[in-house]
């Protein structure tokens, strides 16, 4: 039987991971909330923030925690011209079209990352990389923490965005309504093109927070984009609550499953998340009515 | 003038010299065909993907091949490159595409799953594979004709791998009282995991296995087995890995704080690679493998290892010591064998590789003599005590090949 430190220790480490996946998550919740696109590049964006982390702190030395603010911009940057340049014709077609659309992007996407940076794993490495809080008998990752952190503030700051901005308020009009917030004269595309930026600047905050924990190759996507998925799937999909409390409990799922049953389960038992989840409530933990 | 011969009747004599230059000029234009003739030889390996670091490092191996094997065996060889994707499926349609165009014979494909896969699509087209590095038991197990390996199975690797361990402890006079297991749960580390629950009880090791942990190769996060295997308080972390886990696994030990006597694999990749030490630094230090290296007290391994210089400057042979020179020695034996047949025939191939007795002395990689048992397997294959010394794998034992003495227990690391 595990101890109890043991037990601590590893919760509070799903915990912290959790946090981070939840905030990934969010992003393809909040465009897929908006815009009903399901954005299978996801985990492509997710890796070339990453990529941009290494190439800041190698070229510049810049901590990635600082990179994530400038690679929040940038993303948001990037979101909002994919958007309104390609993404936004495609928002009124057959979901296979979307999809297509989107694979495409992420297949050119990490062929790109390919050409540019080789299939070798890159990481950064910062003085701290390898540090602990020490908490008694309990051991906290340094960098899970400090992830785990930019990822709850930067998620306070999109709940805020949304809640008392009023281009929040209008996105949530178009989430709600799209055709009634056409009618009403907002401007529908450009809304759009917001939350897909939005989407992407999530998705680089969390990419910054994450490359300290993990080295980044080009075919690292497809597996976050699988798990973005899962989260928002059980959280809900189109509620960013819901992205969440999936990540939480995808997080923490995995660490305790890891302990009491074997490590190689932890993936065995988010799938098992999924399953259960879809057959008792196909709509997510917190997700709302079909529109 | 002979009257029959006037009249265009062909004569005994006649016809029987006729037949006699025929056969003669078909030989001689035979051997000058077999000159002339080039082996292609299809490489697999996972160039892109999760295994692509270790493939391009076995590339290295195949890339130094044509020059020297035509210095050495005055033979022509094509090399025809195919990338896995370190991808099963991947693996067996490239195989299939190589056979369409023309190779003669397959070497690869790193990964046991890929080798399989690649061995059953050989055996059915009837090519021969000699698989460079797949550990795998069940790879020459099943019967196959065309199947050849000079790679120990995992039960060898594991068995020679966990022989060392008592060198290790000799050499240091000092041993661990116990010890945790964790392994990768793909098919090499399955195997090699049973490999070790079965020899480890028969072997009389001064410590006590107190846990075995297999985890997912592609983890991104090893907290929880890391947590598991330190709280069971072993002094020894035995380790079956791969290259991208080896350095999740080690960070980990690091932030927790975990510092047995020693990491030790039987026989895995990872702990001796060049990403290995370039991603952890001091933390790669004194890092164990038992492990099937490169013999450097051969001749044929000095010109390897000059070649190697030649083409690959920047690179150091200690990274490659194993990718490179078993994926060598295998195009070395396809090479041996097209030169005994003269022919580029798939099944007068297989049957010289079959024969094939390529001296201890005539072969890169460290070990007796390249002759195939009747299933295809060479035995013999042995392995060196390699530790992460300076920043590189050295070899510190056995003592006729040390380049450096042993670290054991591993020293604590500022």
């Amino acid at each position: 039987m595990p101890t109890a430190a043991q037990l601590a220790n590893v919760v509070i480490s799903g915990t912290l991971t959790g946090t981070v996946y939840g905030l990934m998550a969010l992003g393809l919740s909040a465009i897929f909330g908006v815009i009903r696109l399901v954005n299978f590049a996801h985990g492509e964006l997710m890796t070339l923030a990453m990529y941009a982390a290494v190439v800041a702190f190698q070229g510049l030395a810049l901590d990635p925690f600082l990179t994530m603010v400038v690679a929040a911009a940038l993303f948001a940057g990037l979101g909002y011209l994919l958007q309104r340049a390609f993404i936004n014709r495609f928002v009124h077609r057959p979901e296979h079209m979307q999809m297509l659309l989107m694979i495409g992007l992420s297949i050119i996407i990490a062929n790109l990352l390919l050409i540019g940076f080789g299939p070798d794993a890159r990481s950064v490495q910062t003085s701290y990389q390898l540090d602990s809080f020490e908490l008694g008998p309990i051991l906290v990752d340094k960098v899970r923490v400090y992830a785990a952190g930019a990822a709850v503030v930067a998620t306070a700051a999109l709940a805020a965005f949304f809640r008392f901005t009023l281009t929040g308020k209008a996105i949530r009009a178009c989430a709600d309504n799209p055709l009634g917030a056409r009618v009403a004269g907002l401007p529908v595309a450009h809304l759009y093109a917001v939350t897909f930026g939005i989407g992407a600047a999530s998705v680089a905050v969390a990419g910054c927070a994450t490359v300290s924990l993990i080295d980044v190759t080009p075919t690292l996507g497809p597996s976050y984009t699988l798990l973005a998925f899962v989260i928002v799937i059980v959280g809900g999909l189109g509620s960013m609550v819901g992205a969440l409390l999936g990540g939480l409990l995808i997080g923490i799922s995995e660490a305790l499953a890891g302990v009491l049953i074997a490590p190689s389960a932890k993936s065995m038992v988010s799938f098992g998340l999924l399953i259960v989840v879809l057959l008792a409530r196909p709509r997510g933990l917190m997700g709302g009515a079909q529109r | 003038m002979n009257n029959d011969a006037s009249k265009g009747f062909i004569t005994r004599r006649t016809f029987g010299a006729a037949v006699g230059t025929l056969a003669l000029s078909a030989a001689a234009r035979a051997k000058a065909d077999t000159a002339k003739a080039k082996l292609k030889i299809g490489v697999l390996l996972p160039r892109s993907g999760l295994q692509a670091l270790i493939g391009q490092s076995c590339q290295k191996g195949a890339d130094i091949a044509p020059d020297l094997i035509r210095q050495r065996l005055g033979v022509e060889i094509e090399i025809m490159n195919a990338d896995t994707e370190s991808n099963v499926d991947t693996a067996r349609s490239r195989a299939e595409r190589l056979i369409g165009e023309g190779a003669h014979v397959l070497v690869g494909a790193f990964d046991s799953g890929h080798t399989a896969a690649v061995a059953q699509v050989a055996e059915q087209h009837g090519v021969p594979h000699i698989v460079n590095i797949a550990a795998a038991p069940q790879i020459t197990e099943q019967g196959y004709k065309f199947v050849f390996r000079n790679f120990p199975p995992a039960p060898e690797i594991g068995r020679n791998g966990l022989v060392l361990l008592k060198d290790i402890f000799a050499e240091a006079k000092v041993a661990p009282k116990s010890a945790v297991f964790m392994h990768v749960n793909d098919t090499f580390g399955q195997s090699m995991a049973k490999g070790v629950a079965a020899l480890l009880p028969t072997l009389s090791m001064p410590f006590k296995l107190l846990d075995t942990i297999a985890y997912d190769p592609a983890a991104k996060d090893l907290t929880v087995e890391v947590s598991k295997a330190k709280a069971t308080s072993a002094e020894l972390l035995l380790l079956v890995c791969r290259l991208n886990d080896a350095v999740v696994l080690r960070r980990e030990m690091v932030k927790q704080r975990w510092n047995p006597m020693g990491v030790v694999s039987p026989g895995s990749p990872g702990l001796y690679e060049e990403q290995f030490a370039k991603a952890l630094g001091k933390h790669a230090q004194y890092c164990i493998t038992n492990t099937v290296w490169f013999n450097p007290k051969n001749g044929i391994t000095q010109a390897f290892a000059a070649a190697f210089k030649k083409q690959f400057a920047k690179d150091d042979l200690s990274y490659h010591g194993i990718n490179a020179t078993y994926t060598f020695d295998a195009i070395l034996t396809a090479a041996d064998a097209f030169k005994r047949a003269r022919s580029t025939d798939p099944k007068a191939l297989a049957e010289a590789i079959r024969q094939t007795n390529i001296a201890a002395t005539d072969r890169v990689s460290f070990g007796g003599p390249i002759k195939f048992n009747a299933k295809g397997q060479v035995e013999g294959n042995r392995s060196v005590v390699l530790q992460n010394l300076g920043g590189k794998p050295t070899v510190v034992l056995p003592k006729d090949l040390a380049q450096a003495q042993l670290a054991f227990p591993a020293p604590k690391i500022g």
